[in-house]
């Protein structure tokens, strides 16, 4: 298998233009970062935070500094209410589940939007096995909840409702605010958790204004080091750790913290709030273009979620008709283009994905579907690059299609 | 979000990237489709049959991934100039992924639609040519039946789909 992938690399020769736009699944860590993480590994603060010796209390020093860095870029009030996780996953797990654990008493029913991400909506579900039952509120065409129906759902039963500030994959931008005002005004007891990895350096975000009781934030979504993330829990909310094992300076997860990665982490958010401004119009200028020039150039597209400031500035999905993704994101890899696709066709259930589902996409929409983020680190020239190549990729899968398939 | 790896055999990449027998076929005598778009995985196979049962030509179209668009590819190889008889009875999906140097195994099921296509347009030739050859099977094969467990499924999920699909109009 590995002897395939290789005869794949070697078909990647002679690429002369790259652009990675699949900022949803990873992205480049900028050498800044890489550099303010590198003395972390052999010069300072390599040891143990929790240990009486040198190198132990730099490192203490170094996380509770990060921790205080991060905590003031969401908006917390104290240190203690941040825990570093190793990723969003681990993060919206232990939030999730350590959250309705601890608080079983107050009732057994979870809340969540149907667009949220797997790792929110898979632990929900998992909840099943210990009595918890997950509803899922519907979203509009654009992505947006359906507030009316979260009022609806929300009773004395509910423990906790998650809904995502910023969708990753449509990007669509959710009225948290009004949504933890409906829940709280139903049930002030209930605990409402948001993932923020999606909204965080994108769009501003501030725990004590949106007045979530839980938040969370992911390194990799932000061009910073992967498995790194955090979870806000604001002071009072009770949540149980969900690992066990030696606990260290964060006291909701077990083991060594990671030093360097915190430090990655923290360097990526200061490089993303300082020119906060500029840089989000950057992403914005460039994602405007590009979707400008796709609907120039080609026809039978469809433009998945909202326009306009409902969305986040990174995000572009675009549906190409008679194309599938697949097949689309390898002909585009050839030619130096790296995208994602909403399609199924890795998967034997042969199910798009579930956020285009939900905002009404047809099956057939949903699998010629291509998610694409821009940084602030592309240029115009990567955006023109990508407009002359992609109308000439999506022209020859369907010249592959034919009428196959066409109703 | 595709997350499986795929590490596609080189042969299937080259399928990919220059289809054999790709388009549709003018003269063509008989044609058959399998598959569905809404499971993204859809093949339209056009076949020129000599009177003596001779498999003269095949092309296709192909709405889906590499690896559907390979095996369809490979499968109009496969079947040219062999006899309809031995077109159903040689060309198995295990040939079809040996064919293409392997698949993996998430995409199996690309081989075997494509080769429940080829079954599904000799059975609809046979018929509509007054044939009944005692090579050919009463009861559908194996491909044949995952063909049509998957436009099956396809249906299923469109029901399921109407409601969302409401919104969007």
């Amino acid at each position: 298998m590995v002897e395939n992938v290789k005869e794949l690399l070697r078909a990647h020769e002679g690429i002369t233009h790259e652009v990675y736009l699949d900022n949803e699944n990873s992205t480049i860590v900028p050498r800044e970062v890489v550099d303010a993480m590198l003395p972390y590994y052999g010069q300072k603060a390599y040891g143990n935070p929790t240990l009486t010796h040198k190198p132990g209390w730099e490192a203490f020093e170094v996380i509770m500094e990060s921790q205080k860095k991060i905590a003031d870029y969401l908006g917390a009030k104290i240190l203690e209410e941040l825990t570093f996780t190793p990723s969003e996953t681990e993060a919206n797990n232990l939030g999730i589940m350590g959250a309705v654990l601890a608080n079983k008493a107050r009732g057994k029913k979870i809340v969540i939007s149907e667009i949220e991400p797997i790792n929110v909506l898979q632990v929900a579900e998992f909840m099943a096995k210990y009595g918890f039952t997950t509803t899922k509120i519907p979203v509009n065409s654009e992505g947006t909840i359906d507030l009316e129906k979260l009022k609806d759902t929300v009773d004395r039963e509910t423990v906790l409702v998650s809904v995502s500030n910023v969708n990753n994959e449509i990007g669509t931008i959710q009225p948290v605010k009004e949504a933890v005002a409906i829940v709280k005004d139903m049930n002030p007891l209930t605990i409402f958790h948001t993932d923020l990895s999606d909204a965080y350096t994108r769009i501003p975000v501030d725990v004590q204004e949106l007045k979530v009781d839980m938040a969370t934030i992911s390194s990799y979504k932000i061009l910073g080091p992967r498995g790194i993330g955090a979870l806000y829990i604001r002071e009072g909310v009770n949540v149980e750790k969900i690992l066990e094992g030696q606990i260290g300076t964060q006291k909701l997860w077990p083991g060594v913290e990671n030093t360097p990665l915190i430090v990655g982490f923290t360097k990526a958010s200061e490089l993303a709030f300082t020119n906060f401004v500029k840089n989000v119009n950057r992403m914005r200028s460039l994602r405007d273009k590009l979707v400008d020039g796709v609907f120039e150039e080609l026809t039978d597209v469809k433009f998945n979620g909202t326009r306009g400031e409902k969305r986040s500035p990174d995000n572009a999905n675009i549906s190409f008709l008679r194309a599938e993704g697949e097949a689309l994101t390898i002909e585009l890899s050839l030619k130096g283009i790296y995208v994602s696709s909403g399609s199924a066709c890795s998967r034997r259930l042969l199910q798009p994905s579930h956020v285009l589902v939900a905002i009404g996409r047809r099956f057939s929409e949903a699998h010629g579907s291509i998610l694409m983020k821009t940084t602030r680190y592309m240029t115009e020239e990567d955006i023109d690059y990508v407009l002359e190549v992609l109308p000439n990729a999506v022209n020859r899968i369907r010249g592959i299609v034919g009428n196959t398939g066409v109703d | 979000m595709s997350r499986v790896p795929l590490p596609y055999t080189q042969k299937v990449l080259d399928l990919f990237r220059n289809p054999k027998n790709l388009g549709k076929m003018e003269d063509a005598n008989v044609v058959a489709v399998a598959g569905n778009p809404a499971c993204g995985d859809m093949i339209t196979f056009y076949m020129k049959i000599t009177p003596d049962d001779v498999i003269e030509k095949a092309t296709f179209e192909s709405y889906g991934c590499a690896a559907n668009i390979a095996t369809a590819s490979i499968v109009t190889e496969m079947i040219k100039g062999l006899t309809l008889q031995s077109a159903w009875n040689d060309v198995t999906w295990k040939k079809v992924t040996e064919e293409v140097g392997g698949l993996p195994s998430v995409k199996f099921h690309c081989g075997i639609l494509a080769v429940g296509a080829v079954k599904r347009a000799i059975r609809k030739y046979c018929e509509e040519k007054g044939k009944s050859p005692d090579w050919l099977p009463k009861e559908t094969t194996f491909e044949e039946k995952q063909a049509l467990e998957e436009e099956e499924l396809a249906k299923t999920l469109s029901k399921r789909l109407k409601v969302a699909e409401e919104k969007q109009s």
